[in-house]
């Protein structure tokens, strides 16, 4: 599936809920369509807070579900990230006073089971999350 | 994302409704703060029972409370999260911090 939004908060309740209910045909467990929806709702909100700030933008997400896994992308094209390990070490982040947790690529590890992210400055960001399925059914 | 409140004795009780993440995390928080402003109480006790979904966004509204409330020495305790929002709780390292009652 593929699926563009505005880079909007009011966005992203839609797109995890999309990007679940994608997944429902490969029946995984209530456990991991809610781990999905986290691990997507904290990469739209990086795309839209830190990516684009105030500017206007897209979100491209992107997914492809397997009997075992899903893959999905999730693309932006606004500032990128000068160094992706410092953005990626647990409460980093260039918002504190907004209150910002600094946690979001933490929350995303700990919610599927693979993250990766490219990202190049002026160009725009990619993260790509690859979560298993425990029981496969097909 | 609604707040409702009570007070008994001196124990605020709000109850969150809905979803928390970007989009509703500066409503609670505003909704939070005038609470703690107007309110006289030594606890305040955020029952989760219906917040259907929360991500790292409402870690930092949270943990931005609990920061208010300990400078006028006041606590705070997290009710009755769900699965998925303890999960978050837990993987932000909050549960070591914060009082929590499932």
């Amino acid at each position: 599936m593929k699926l563009t939004v505005p880079a909007l908060s009011l966005n992203e309740s839609f797109v995890r809920s999309t990007v679940a209910a994608f997944c429902v045909s490969s029946s995984p467990t209530l456990e991991e369509i809610n781990d999905i929806k986290t691990a997507v709702s904290e990469a739209v909100t990086n795309s839209i807070v830190h990516a684009y700030g105030s500017e206007k933008g897209n979100i491209e997400i992107e997914a492809i579900l397997l009997c075992d896994c899903v893959d999905i992308v999730i693309r932006d094209f606004g500032k990128g990230i000068a160094n992706i390990d410092e953005a990626m070490q647990p409460f980093f982040t260039t918002r504190a006073d907004d209150e910002r947790s600094g946690m979001g690529f933490t929350v995303m590890q700990a919610f599927v089971d693979d993250v990766k992210v490219k990202s190049e400055v002026g160009v725009g960001t990619a993260v790509s999350l690859h979560k298993r399925f425990e029981e496969v059914k097909c | 994302m609604t707040v409702d409140y009570e007070q008994l004795g001196d124990v605020l009780y709000a109850r969150l409704s809905g979803e928390l993440d970007e989009h509703t995390a500066s409503s609670v928080r505003a909704s939070l703060d005038n609470l703690i402003e107007v309110k006289h109480f030594r606890c305040l006790v955020l029952d989760f029972k219906d917040v259907d979904f929360m991500d790292s966004t409402g870690v930092g509204m949270v943990l931005g409370r609990f920061k208010k409330l300990k400078k006028s020495g006041k606590s705070l305790l997290l009710k009755r999260p769900n699965s998925q929002v303890l999960k978050v709780f837990k993987s932000c390292g909050l549960l070591e911090i914060l009082e929590t009652e499932i």
